[in-house]
């Protein structure tokens, strides 16, 4: 099976007044049409590793690796114009919060069939027709209506698959969710993860799933990630996160309060300055 | 004894036809040194309750009560003296301009102590930050660092009842482990009564005694920590959240 991805030697870096900061520092990693989950706390570079991938940063950071291929395109020396084209038709990226990304002056519909029209020449109607048919699979209960609402009159779980519809629509191969449900409840964010889960089965998707929330990523995704630091410290196979051995992953597990198993403290994170020096694990299939 | 005593609380917002109840006949008793926790949906009215009791809102009606006195209309200095609440964002409950020394002396001086500068530093001790911290501004702390001179802050009247609303959904699970270790180290302490609102169930089943469950402003269920444990519960909303928060994802 060939990789839709491959990413190897990866590093985000940010200038400062004191020298150089590195986000990301040298990860590498490949996707195949599967789930892949990035899990780590805030700072430990996931959503810069899932920004990278489509050139996402913004000036003065910088990107570098030794290869970056997807699909047949060579991302590193690909230009913007190149890029606006990967962007929605190749690969697309769901952001954490639907208040934030979603504009705010235009209908969801209007949204929905922009991004559609960029990259396809298709007329109004069928623009309008697909539109309300990818609603329709987002599980949103009367479409015709929501596609003349704004952003404000949607509440965040609805938000939320309005997003994934208006990621989707232009049929992409690989899709990013940086943290697609941090914002909703739990008994919505079941809701939306089916949805996606679907939607990535459906059409032998790749999905890049970054969240810090472990358990959630074992029970949604194949394969698992661990950034500590901007490093990749552990991979393993999700179903086997329990077994992980890397203490930074063991920490990670051991702090979540657990409601079948309760104890009577929290096991608190002992950081040791080794494993933000130990070199990446190499993900690469 | 009771620390809180809420009987028939309804909350709302807007008048006439714009009128929404958020919170609809709440009714619940906290006992002296017990930990509670309200469970339920964004929109469920749980932050709503809290905010009422710390006089925060002020269209409510019903009857509640504090240490078997009624609350009025305006909440006394006695009142603080006595109850204090930790706000869910770090980042937006702390003055950005106020150093951790002026955000905790200003709530020092407004409850009339006078030994203003050792307190400071013990109050720090308490909550693990050191007097290292003492002269930062907020910006120079993490998520976790904030939130623990929130709790300096909620605690430095010495209160004997605390409002917790979502006291680490914006933290990372690391640091959250460390937060909810320190209340539970501060309520065996001082022996504080807690009022806990969370959506996540895993948090209020390690910090909580009994829990309410919440919907639609109303409250649904009330349970003890061992029935909600061992997912049992005669609800049907109840029983739905608790699936939707330990069963696994993927479908089979």
């Amino acid at each position: 099976m060939t990789n839709l991805l491959d990413i190897e030697n990866l590093r985000v870096r940010f200038p400062t007044r004191q020298g150089h900061f590195d986000a990301v520092r040298g990860i590498s990693f490949s996707l195949r049409r599967e789930r892949l989950g990035i899990v780590g706390e805030s700072g430990s570079g996931k959503s810069m590793t899932g920004r990278a991938i489509l050139k996402l940063i913004r000036k003065p950071g910088q990107i570098t690796a030794d290869r970056m291929q997807m699909g047949d395109t060579d991302l590193l020396t690909a230009s913007d114009k190149q890029m606006r084209r990967i962007r929605g038709r190749h690969a697309s990226m769901i952001m954490q919060d639907p208040k934030f990304s979603l504009n705010p002056v235009m209908t969801v519909g209007q949204q929905i069939t922009e991004a559609l029209r960029t990259h396809e020449r298709i007329s109004r109607r069928d623009a309008h027709a697909r539109a309300i048919k990818m609603l329709d699979a987002v599980a949103i209960r009367s479409p015709e209506r929501v596609m003349d609402l704004y952003p404000h009159e949607v509440s965040g779980g609805m938000g939320q698959r309005i997003m994934i519809a208006m990621m989707l629509i232009p049929d992409p191969e690989i899709l990013i969710a940086d943290e697609p449900t941090s914002a909703l409840d739990v008994s919505v964010q079941l809701q939306v993860l089916g949805i996606l889960d679907k939607l990535v089965t459906d059409r032998g998707m790749g999905l890049i799933f970054i969240s810090h929330d472990l358990n959630l990523v074992s029970n949604f995704c194949d394969r698992i990630l661990i950034m500590y630091a901007g490093r990749v410290v552990e991979v393993c196979q999700a179903g086997r996160l329990h077994e992980a051995t890397h203490p930074y992953t063991r920490g990670l597990l051991n702090s979540v309060p657990d409601l079948e198993h309760p104890r009577p403290r929290l096991d608190v994170l002992k950081r040791d300055p080794a494993w933000a020096e130990a070199p990446s694990v190499s993900a690469l299939t | 004894m009771t620390a809180i005593d809420l009987s028939d609380l309804t909350v709302w917002f807007g008048l006439g036809a714009d009128r929404v109840d958020a919170v609809k006949s709440a009714t619940f008793s906290v006992a002296t040194g017990e930990s509670f926790g309200l469970v339920g949906e964004s929109g469920s009215g749980k932050s709503t309750v809290l905010r009422a009791i710390a006089g925060l809102i002020d269209s409510w009606s019903g009857d509640m009560r504090i240490a078997d006195t009624p609350l009025g209309r305006r909440r006394t200095r006695a009142f603080y003296k006595q109850v204090q609440m930790v706000f869910q964002g770090p980042y937006a409950s702390l003055h950005p301009r106020h150093t951790v020394d002026r955000v905790l002396g200003e709530v020092l001086k407004l409850h009339g102590f006078s030994d203003i500068d050792s307190r400071i530093d013990r109050l720090l001790d308490d909550v693990g930050l050191g007097k290292g911290f003492r002269f930062r501004y907020p910006h120079q702390l993490s998520g976790g660092q904030r939130q623990r001179v929130a709790i300096a802050r909620a605690l430095a009247p010495e209160p004997r009842i605390v409002l917790l609303d979502e006291p680490t959904s914006a933290l990372d699970v690391s640091v959250q482990a460390e937060i909810l270790n320190l209340l539970s180290d501060l309520r065996a302490e001082r022996g504080l009564t807690y009022l806990m609102v969370s959506h996540d169930l895993g948090v209020i089943g390690h910090m909580c005694d009994r829990i309410a469950v919440m919907q639609h402003g109303r409250i649904v269920d009330l349970l003890g920590v061992d029935e909600m444990r061992s997912l049992q519960t005669a609800h049907p909303y109840t029983q739905h959240l608790l699936d939707s928060s330990v069963r696994a994802i993927r479908q089979p």
